[in-house]
């Protein structure tokens, strides 16, 4: 496992009126990495994604994606320099067959076409599971498999970072174990992982390391042993 | 040279007219701006208040302000019976954007074609004994055609601002619009509270009808000139803020009145256009907004 | 439909157009069927913009109008031959999209609608203070003493008219094949989404504007040489504005066959209600129809004859 620094996240603050929703939070994500963020409802974990996915644009810091300052970029730039992530809240193209989601990545994030595109889309559902619903309109997916779709419509976008923003609400014990083993699978083609999650078991199964976010503010970072050794990790969950 | 009284005079007429303005936007800076409606429909429901004002005086000799409140409450249930459409077609299933729009706009059409076939093309107007008098103070003459509308528009704001700000009903509209928590714990039903507020906000028109006939003369299709006023006042006015709505609607009075009495009247309808642009290319949020 | 039965298709309407042209009829029927097909022409570019990208646009007579006036300037200024006009009115009212676009695309979907609302009050307040192209009064053109083909002028502009359909139509045809089009689409469905998928969504919407507005322009240019009249009140009509949205709305949004659809039959209709009723209740109607179809059939009769035939994969 290299030591260079993927993301690198440097004091970014958000805020919305007069309420800081993110206040100063640094953190670094390495190449390569499997790296869980955690922290209570309204703690800024959507907040600090959003910025970093380019749906906000931070108010202060800087963010720095492989060697490019990206604080400013939008968010489409963002995702063709390979970043991608889902939504929690499913936002799928509704219109669409879930196929044609998977090809609005494809085609203006990784540059594919054609029937090469097509073919990629199809084996990305074919690994989630969604491939017998390749030809049904989105919006009439049940709320399950319009999770499984943000991630693979993440995947489209061919990322070398995939943001997971909580994909496993709500999914029964089987599933999330399916999903974490994507997650797996992928992280070892090289791809670096962010995981956003409620769910504590999967969290502190797949990440190497862990921030914790509280009130805007990082309140942790570390190994799973670590945080879960933390008083102020716990203070923070008890509190809520 | 500019004349020191043309001047006086034009700012003078310029706030008197804001004040109408305020009127005739108030109904806008509560559905755009508090409820999130976008009713392009209102202008021409003023242009229904006005048409109900000439009806009123034409037959019976009633004065336009007396019809005025007294249609309010029609107005209101007419705002309450449009709300319940918007809400069971579009709002309920989330499909407000693109059809809400197009839906407003259909309104739009049907009552400014309906007020053509009922009244033809021709400039309909009221009379009261005190239009085409003035007030002179100084060097500055107060039409009353103006100095009513704009006393009337001033007193409509207050009383809507007191609704907002004093009321149960006024502060549930606020937190419909920011706060669904806070209006859980107030235990109000948002789809009530809406229907109120858009029924009040339609109710405005009636008033703000019987203003603008008093101005001047109105037909159906003067409705679109106010389309862009309307507008360019809410967003000016930072949407929903009721006192913000007054501040920008007597700017853009004067801002109207000083290009009418120095470039000619038939420009003045585009200053609210440029208004709104600049409005919405440098400030969106508002004057106020913060 | 495929590309070819697409092209065939086309090739057949523009040869049918070329000779019914031809065939010297009541001048009456050419005068109606422009402006069937002048709607034809507005109805699909409004869809590019309202159907594909999901933004409301209020201002087709803005636009139309502007196409005409640019054609208007032409003659008076060079006796630009119609070709000219054409290429001229849509690239102005190209330019016009682009700009109010650029000025409100930024910001929420409403603005953009809002401020076309008001683009045509100013536009038409423009045109009536400008001496040079008549003000209110309006201006009179002289045509041509002979048209290119046909010999008369209104068979000629008719054929003029068929193409340009034909264009207009491929053109949306084109787009809702392509890379746009499913680019478009997802900007309707969810921007948010879209822009974080990898697409431009600001860049697409400005394409969108510019090509919407393009077509619009074209469909106002040869307005001058068929009517040989243009008054701010015919040109910035706001039965442009109602009819090119109701036409696409009562049709069908999502495909380029809906608004051809509503264009067909609305237009039609109304070149038959005009004889037969007042101009006035003409519009009431259409009015109602398009409150109708919007609360009652969303989709329009292309989704309605989608859910008959059960061919609907939802």
């Amino acid at each position: 496992m290299s030591a260079e620094v993927f993301l690198d996240v440097q004091s970014v603050t958000k805020r919305f009126g007069g309420f800081a929703a993110l206040n100063g939070v640094s953190l670094s994500v390495r190449r390569g990495e499997r790296f869980g963020l955690i922290g209570p409802n309204g703690s800024g974990k959507t907040t600090l994604i959003n910025c970093v996915s380019g749906t906000l644009r931070a108010d202060g810091g800087r963010i720095v994606f492989g060697d490019q300052d990206i604080t400013t970029l939008p968010a489409h730039r963002r995702t063709r320099l390979g970043i991608a992530r889902s939504f929690q809240i499913p936002k799928p193209f509704m219109s669409m067959t879930v196929v044609d989601n998977l090809l609005i990545p494809l085609e203006y994030a990784a540059g594919g076409h054609g029937a090469a595109a097509m073919d990629e889309a199809m084996s990305i559902l074919r690994l989630m599971g969604l491939d017998a619903k390749a030809r049904v309109r989105s919006g009439a997916l049940t709320q399950i498999e319009m999770r499984k779709l943000e991630l693979a419509r993440a995947m489209a976008a061919r990322p070398k970072l995939l943001v997971s923003d909580e994909a496993m609400a709500g999914l029964s014990s089987n599933e999330v174990d399916d999903i974490l083993a994507i997650l797996f699978r992928l992280n070892e083609t090289g791809i670096t992982v962010i995981m956003i999650e409620h769910i504590m078991r999967a969290v502190m199964r797949f990440s190497e390391r862990i921030a914790v976010l509280d009130a805007g503010e990082k309140i942790a970072e570390g190994g799973p042993d670590q945080i879960l050794a933390d008083k102020r990790v716990e203070k923070a969950y008890l509190g809520e | 040279m500019v004349s020191l009284d043309l001047l006086l005079n034009a700012l003078a007429a310029g706030l008197l007219l804001g004040g109408f303005y305020a009127a005739v936007s108030l109904g806008i800076s509560m559905a755009f701006g508090l409820l999130d409606i976008v009713n392009i429909a209102h202008p021409v429901f003023v242009i229904l208040g006005s048409y109900a004002a000439y009806i009123m005086n034409a037959r019976f000799g009633f004065d336009p302000i007396l019809t005025g409140v007294l249609f309010t409450p029609v107005f209101y249930v007419l705002g309450v019976v449009l709300y319940r459409i918007y809400y069971a077609s579009f709002e309920r299933k989330g499909a407000e954007s693109l059809r809400g729009l197009v839906f407003f706009f259909g309104v739009l059409f049907i009552v400014e074609v309906s007020l053509l076939l009922a009244f033809g093309v021709d400039y309909r107007m009221v009379e009261a004994r005190y239009i085409g008098e003035s007030i002179h103070i100084g060097p500055v003459g107060l039409a009353y055609r103006l100095l009513v509308p704009f006393v009337v528009g001033v007193m409509l704001t207050g009383a809507l601002y007191w609704f907002l700000a004093r009321t149960f009903y006024g502060r549930a509209v606020q937190a419909v619009a920011q706060d669904a928590f806070a209006l859980r714990l107030m235990g109000a039903n948002p789809f009530k509270v809406k229907s109120i507020a858009f029924g009040l906000a339609i109710a405005t028109a009636a008033l703000a009808g019987a203003l603008l006939i008093m101005i001047g003369p109105v037909e159906p299709a003067l409705n679109r000139e106010y389309i862009g006023r309307v507008f360019a006042v809410a967003v000016l006015g930072g949407m929903g803020s009721i006192s913000g709505t007054l501040v920008a609607a007597l700017l853009l009075g004067v801002a109207e009145s000083l290009t009418a009495t120095f470039s000619g009247p038939s420009w003045s309808v585009a200053v609210s256009f440029a208004v709104l642009l600049l409005a919405l290319a440098v400030r969106p949020a508002g004057l106020f907004g913060r | 439909m495929s590309g070819r039965a697409f092209a065939v298709a086309a090739v057949v309407v523009i040869a049918g157009g070329l000779l019914v042209a031809g065939l010297g009829l009541n001048q009456y029927y050419y005068f109606a069927a422009y402006v069937v097909l002048q709607y034809v022409v507005l109805a699909t570019a409004w869809n590019i913009l309202g159907g594909y990208t999901g933004y409301v646009n209020f201002g087709t007579p803005a636009f139309f109008a502007l196409g005409a006036y640019t054609a208007v300037v032409l003659i008076k200024w060079l006796k630009a031959p119609l070709l000219a006009q054409l290429v001229a009115g849509a690239v102005v009212a190209g330019l016009l999209g682009l700009a109010i676009g650029y000025l409100t695309l930024r910001l929420r979907g409403v603005f953009f609608s809002i401020a076309t609302l008001a683009l045509t009050v100013v536009l038409q307040t423009m045109f009536v203070n400008w001496e040079y192209t008549g003000g209110a009064r309006g201006i009179s053109l002289a045509r041509p003493a002979t048209a290119p083909f046909y010999g008369s002028y209104v068979q000629f502009v008719f054929a003029v008219m068929v193409i340009l359909a034909v264009l207009a139509v491929a053109t949306a045809w084109c787009i809702e094949r392509s890379w746009i089009g499913r680019g478009f689409a997802a900007i309707r469905d969810n921007e948010e989404a879209a822009e974080c998928m990898g697409v431009p969504t600001l860049r697409l919407k400005l394409l969108a504007t510019t090509v919407s507005g393009m077509l619009m322009g074209l469909a106002g240019a040869p307005f001058p040489f068929y009517i040989t009249f243009v008054e701010p009140a015919s040109v910035f009509d706001l039965n442009y504005a109602v009819n090119s949205l109701a036409m696409p709305m009562i049709g069908g949004t999502t495909t380029w066959v809906g608004p051809v659809i509503g264009a067909v039959l609305l237009g039609s209709a109304q070149q038959i209600a005009t004889v037969t009723i007042s101009s006035e209740l003409n519009l009431l109607l259409v009015g109602v129809i398009l409150v109708a179809f919007v609360i009652l059939a969303p989709e329009g009769i292309v989704g309605l004859v989608r859910r008959l035939s059960r061919r609907d994969p939802a």
